[in-house]
């Protein structure tokens, strides 16, 4: 089979693009949830979407919708949750969590389906994506990608220091309820690519990786959106050519992206660890030379008590410390 | 003309706990206030109160004379908060930081003005980090990272600074720093609200005092009383007096 065969079949043009969009969407919602410390918030999410999946099935709906609207409702309560409860937040979360996926299976089993019916969402399955699908899908995901670009500026502010923000007249609620309903958004958007039990990791993943190499927000968003394209496309190819799971091979593309870049990212760390006490062209750092006159030379025979500082060894003069330094001692 | 900040018997309770109470405090424009005190005290949320971020029980609070509750004109203040709020899960560059001090200024959807980046370059520069302004705010410094919050502070070009503990865990070389950056605003009219554990290089910046005292005010006047090392001190600094210390030419050191 060559490059064009994957083209020929229409089933895989869809999983393409329906890959593509949520691979550009879900690390740009994933790198606000990344800033608010929330890395978990989309499996978190997932497991809500469960519900919502089986309630589609239920009232023979479509499952992509009542999944949003259930997902949006619970990523409200997360947030609500988050901002009051300081204390027993993680708690209600891990209720919301467990509830979801065991209501899921409750309503499933009513709808007369089983956890075989639910597969297709949990680990996703992109060649069954309709028609109908994928344009819903492309859509919702280019609708979360105009407005995590768009609105940039405030939702960093507003996940970077809130009460910074609260004290610029930013609506600090609206747009952390705004990032929470693009989370669910792209959770149900993403579940029929990579699956909900596996959605979090294309939106946390490609983040990690980008910001092994950057120093800035907007690029490692920018560069995050990147990776997660590749790795959700290229998952799908892989797949199609080797018959592999798709949304496994998609996130496991991702986390191989990861495992290379982490080295390079600890070099490059290292590296400024090494350098980040001397900024360049300083000649010597500022330091204050002791007025007393000497008339000897500290040593180890001259009276003085011996203290090791770092790589070289004060003497205690008067109680203050004496340092060698050049013709002179330096206070340390 | 009206008060900057105004609030008479302001009683303010977190979570059930009284935290302040009675306070009657009122700011005139260019009026530049330390607020000290002992830790637990109520420093910060006095000051956290006075911009709207905790709700007070009582005491009709205003800004710039409008009822804080209906106040909008948040381009008039700018906040320093304490420190620990300075890096976050994502790397973000100085000046993009320094430059969310603009949005109170800017409309939803545009870039970044000529006025914006002029005033983000500026306010870099006032904190003399011209040098760093790509690199990740996480791996600076903490006096670095302190600065960086004044600078977005001051990129918001505010007409109310409201300072919390600029000078936690700085040493002397950058408290004068801030000191030099705080001179030429105040002397163009600026109001400043600034909570300190000692006045120390700010000394001489500062009209007015006002210590708290187990969340009540306890004393409210001129700050000569303070800038005096004995009465401010209760304990002797070997070495002689702060001000025998060299300060680099610029103030700002790393």
């Amino acid at each position: 089979m060559d490059v064009v065969t994957i083209f020929a079949y229409d089933f895989m043009v869809r999983a393409l693009l329906a890959a593509l969009f949520t691979g550009f969407a879900a690390p740009a919602v994933g790198t606000y949830l990344v800033q608010r410390r929330m890395a978990l918030m989309g499996d978190g999410i997932g497991h809500i979407a469960v519900t919502g999946v089986a309630v589609g099935l239920l009232t023979q709906q479509s499952p992509v919708w009542t999944a949003v609207g259930v997902c949006i409702v619970g990523a409200v309560l997360i947030e609500v949750i988050r901002e009051r409860g300081r204390t027993s937040g993680d708690v209600a979360l891990a209720l919301i969590f467990y509830g979801g996926i065991a209501g899921g299976l409750l309503i499933t089993g009513l709808a007369g389906g089983s956890a075989q019916t639910l597969e297709n969402y949990l680990f996703g399955s992109i060649t069954t994506v309709s028609d109908a699908d994928v344009w819903t899908v492309v859509a919702l995901a280019a609708a979360v990608i105009l407005l995590a670009i768009g609105f940039s500026p405030q939702l960093f502010a507003v996940c970077q220091d809130e009460e910074f923000a609260k004290v610029l007249g930013l609506r600090v609620r609206a747009y952390n309820l705004a990032t929470s309903v693009m989370a669910a958004v792209t959770v149900t958007v993403a579940m029929r690519t990579v699956g909900l039990l596996l959605v979090s990791a294309l939106m946390v993943v490609p983040v990690a990786t980008a910001q092994q190499l950057t120093k800035g927000f907007k690029v490692t968003m920018l560069l995050a959106m990147l990776l997660g394209a590749a790795a959700s496309v290229g998952g799908v190819v892989t797949s199609f050519y080797f018959d592999f799971a798709p949304g496994a091979t998609i996130v496991l593309l991702a986390l191989a992206v990861f495992v290379a870049a982490w080295p390079v990212g600890s070099l490059l760390r290292y590296r400024r660890r090494l350098h980040e006490p001397f900024p360049a062209g300083e000649v010597g750092l500022p330091h204050t030379a002791v007025p007393e006159d000497h008339d000897h030379r500290h040593g180890a025979d001259c009276g003085h008590q011996a203290v090791l500082h770092g790589n070289h060894v004060d003497y205690v003069h008067d109680g203050h410390r004496h340092a060698a330094h050049a013709d002179h001692y330096d206070e340390h | 003309m009206s008060d900057v900040i105004s609030i008479t018997g302001g009683n303010l309770a977190l979570a059930g706990r009284p935290v302040l109470r009675g306070i009657d405090l009122h700011v005139g424009a260019g009026e530049v206030v330390a607020v000290l005190g002992a830790n637990g005290s109520g420093k910060s949320t006095l000051v956290r109160g006075l911009i709207g971020l905790v709700p007070w029980a009582s005491g009709d609070p205003r800004l710039f004379g409008q009822p804080l509750r209906e106040f909008r004109d948040w381009r008039r203040v700018g906040y320093v908060p304490q420190r620990v709020t300075a890096t976050s899960g994502v790397p973000a560059t100085v000046a993009e930081v320094v430059a969310s001090g603009r949005l109170a200024h800017r409309r939803l959807l545009l870039p970044l003005s000529r006025a914006d980046r002029l005033a983000v370059r500026r306010a870099i520069s006032a904190v003399e980090l011209d040098d760093k302004r790509s690199d990740a705010v996480g791996h600076l410094s903490g006096g670095q990272q302190q600065r960086v919050l004044i600078a977005r502070a001051l990129a918001t070009e505010p007409d109310l600074f409201v300072l919390d503990e600029p000078n936690a865990g700085v040493d002397q070389h950058n408290q004068a720093g801030l000191a030099r950056t705080l001179r030429p605003l105040v002397a163009s009219g600026a109001t400043a609200l600034i909570v300190l554990h000692e006045l120390g290089p700010l000394g001489d910046l500062i009209d007015r005092v006002l210590v708290l005292r187990e969340g009540r005010i306890g004393y409210d006047g001129r700050p000569d009383r303070f800038t005096e090392p004995a009465a401010a001190h209760d304990h002797h600094h070997p070495g002689g007096r702060s001000d025998n210390v060299p300060i680099s030419s610029s103030g700002w050191t790393s």
